[in-house]
């Protein structure tokens, strides 16, 4: 322990290891202590009285239903054909093959397993449909059918709802889609009518905190992700770091936002774990600084120090 | 000043760009605060800072 | 005789609780814990941002409560509601500014040096959980933002195989993390540092030497040689 210590280490050791013998000043830690909660109070209470809080109104499958009858069919169909993002999604939801982001062998994902098991067909469209007064007998056709007619049936359906008007489902021409655009549309009548949220949110239960399906239902759509970019909020428009509006949002994820605006991120298929990755390991290096010599080095050879001390090196 | 800090209350967001870069102005002005306070905090002088004993 | 010889002499000391007391008496004595001085190097406004960041978290706390009194959807219906929900998204912002002013602080003046390591390290610590928390925070909002945050943040937890058990979509978990889990892990993480800052005491200027007048000006015994080792 005797003489070639780094002095910008953590060792306990010299003046900064032992207890100051030196000048002192008078300190009184319960008036500071006031001087800062008084502040920070009156800080608050301004920026509060002035500038308030967002709260934008949330999204129901009732206002999708509404505000994009087409959007909502072509993601129920595929909710229904089992060809959405969620459907398609990997663990947590779904044991869909090669779906998990990797890092070479490293596969947390998969090593997590399906612990919300989520099949949209069922989830999305033909329970909620089953809880009607007037059960569609289309269920039961939808049920009999093999899994290649119901493929040929969604995916003729979505190409053709793709193809009307506007997208409409009343604009589709006829067609071989089975059971589908009956299913689709009782379904998005019941979305219209507020029911469906109802349904889908309860699950048979009277007590439900759990909006998993709701919230990836919506994401499988085109309406939730516009409102979203329209607030700058998506992945690809830094909006980790906004909040709706002007108010400031968590400006503090700066970082883990900028990774993926640039590559390799940007276009990588496993960029989430990626980026985790990355933003674990700089945590780790920032609460280790005092171990690593040459980060720990860095505020000796940029003196900023001279400035905090100033009247300590000015009188010494 | 006035316009800059109703800017960050509940109003349409503004934002800023420069290629990749966007920023929402709410959080630019958060984080020149935040360098500002450093570099006040670093050059103004401290009250009382004589010695004692 | 000094505090920690006292103590040391302290008769009768073979329970736990009175070992448990010797020890906390001498790592930390009243005098430390609440000084009515510090060293004449305490003197500059970078030092203030530790209390602004406590100052605000208290206030995060105190709006915390109240907006719990009445549950998350008080704050859509309720003048006062929002008002309070203002308060604590804005102390909450001012506590990661004064917090995050107060780390570039430290790191420019090196405070890890001299035994402080855990110092720095619980204060990285209490940053990465008001992170945490602050995000389960935005989950509860109860509104547009919170349903595409918990749509957009289950991506980076599932690839990492953490969304399995940390379900962002559902409230109800989340709302006990943002109002037992998280709360207790951030009071209890910056109490350790703090405590910590007050055991070891503010460290001293970079290069700091012996011959410096702040430490001659005071009896000789006083001082110590540089690379003396302590503890
Ligand atoms: C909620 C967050 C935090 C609170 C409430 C807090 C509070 C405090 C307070 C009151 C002090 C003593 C006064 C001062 O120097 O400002 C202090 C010292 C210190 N803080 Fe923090 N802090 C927080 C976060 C951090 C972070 C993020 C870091 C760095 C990564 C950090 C590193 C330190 C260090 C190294 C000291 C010792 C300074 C010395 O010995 O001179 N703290 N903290």
């Amino acid at each position: 322990m005797k003489g070639k210590v780094d002095p910008m280490s953590a060792r306990a050791v010299g003046i900064a290891g032992t207890p100051w013998r030196g000048k002192l000043r008078e300190y009184d830690l319960f008036k500071e202590l006031t001087v800062g909660v008084s502040v920070m109070v009156v800080l608050t209470v301004i920026l509060a009285l002035v500038l308030g809080s967002p709260d934008e109104p949330s999204v129901t499958l009732k206002s999708w239903a509404n505000a994009q009858t087409a959007d909502f069919a072509a993601t129920a169909t595929a909710e229904l054909g089992g060809t959405s993002e969620t459907a398609q999604y990997g663990p947590p939801y779904t044991n869909t093959k090669g779906a998990t982001q990797t890092i070479g062998a490293l596969d947390l994902q998969s090593l997590s397993g399906v612990q919300l098991p989520v099949n949209t067909a069922n989830a999305f469209v033909l329970d909620p449909l089953a809880t009607l007064p007037n059960q569609p007998t289309e269920i039961a056709t939808w049920r009999a059918a093999t899994k290649a007619e119901q493929a040929k049936w969604t995916d003729t359906y979505a190409t053709a709802l793709s193809k009307a008007p506007k997208s409409a489902p009343l604009n589709v021409k006829s067609g071989n889609y089975g059971p589908v655009p009956a299913l689709i549309g009782d379904l998005t009548a019941m979305a219209q009518s507020g029911a469906l949220d109802g349904v889908i949110q309860a699950q048979g239960n009277a007590y439900n905190l759990n909006y998993t399906n709701e919230i990836l239902f919506l994401g499988d759509g085109q309406y939730f992700q516009n409102l979203a970019a329209d607030q700058h909020l998506t992945g690809d428009q830094w909006g980790m770091m906004n909040e709706t509006g002007g108010t400031p949002g968590q400006s503090w994820l700066w970082l883990f936002s900028f990774f993926y605006q640039i590559p390799p991120f940007s276009t990588a298929p496993n960029a989430d774990l990626l980026v985790v990755g990355v933003m674990l390991i700089l945590t780790l290096l920032l609460a280790l600084v005092p171990f690593i010599p040459w980060l720990r080095r860095i505020p000796k050879w940029i003196p900023v120090h001279r400035l905090v001390w100033k009247d300590y090196y000015r009188k010494r | 000043m006035n316009t800059l800090l109703l800017a960050m209350g509940d109003s349409p967001g503004i934002y800023l760009g420069w290629g990749v870069f966007t920023i929402q102005l709410g959080n630019l002005i958060i984080i020149l605060t935040m360098l500002a306070l450093f570099g006040l905090a670093l050059v103004l002088p401290f009250p009382g800072s004589g010695g004692r004993k | 005789m000094t505090q920690d010889e006292r103590l040391d002499r302290e008769p009768d000391v073979h329970t736990w609780t009175g070992r448990a007391r010797v020890w906390m008496l001498k790592k930390l004595p009243p005098d430390k814990l609440l000084p009515e001085d510090q060293p004449s190097y305490v003197a500059s406004w970078i030092y203030v941002f530790g209390m602004g960041a406590i100052g605000s978290l208290l206030i995060v706390i105190a709006s915390g409560v109240i907006l719990s009194l009445n549950g998350p959807n008080w704050y859509h219906i309720s003048a006062l509601g929002h008002f309070v929900n203002s308060l604590h998204l804005w102390s909450v912002e001012l506590m990661f500014l004064t917090m995050v002013v107060h780390l570039w602080g430290k790191f420019w003046m090196a405070s890890w040096r001299g035994g402080r390591a855990l110092t720095w390290i619980t204060g990285v610590g209490s940053f990465a959980v008001s992170i945490v928390a602050a995000f389960t925070g935005y989950l509860l909002q109860t509104n547009f933002d919170s349903q595409w945050i918990a749509f957009e943040g289950k991506d980076a937890l599932n690839a990492s195989g953490i969304g399995a058990w940390f379900n962002v979509s559902n409230l109800g978990q989340m709302f006990m993390w943002h109002v037992t889990l998280l709360p207790l892990a951030v009071g209890a993480i910056v109490v350790l540092h703090v405590v910590l800052v007050r055991m070891r005491g503010v460290v001293p200027p970079i290069d700091a030497a012996a011959t410096d007048s702040q430490l001659t000006g005071v009896p000789a015994t006083a001082t110590e040689p540089t690379e003396a080792k302590v503890n």
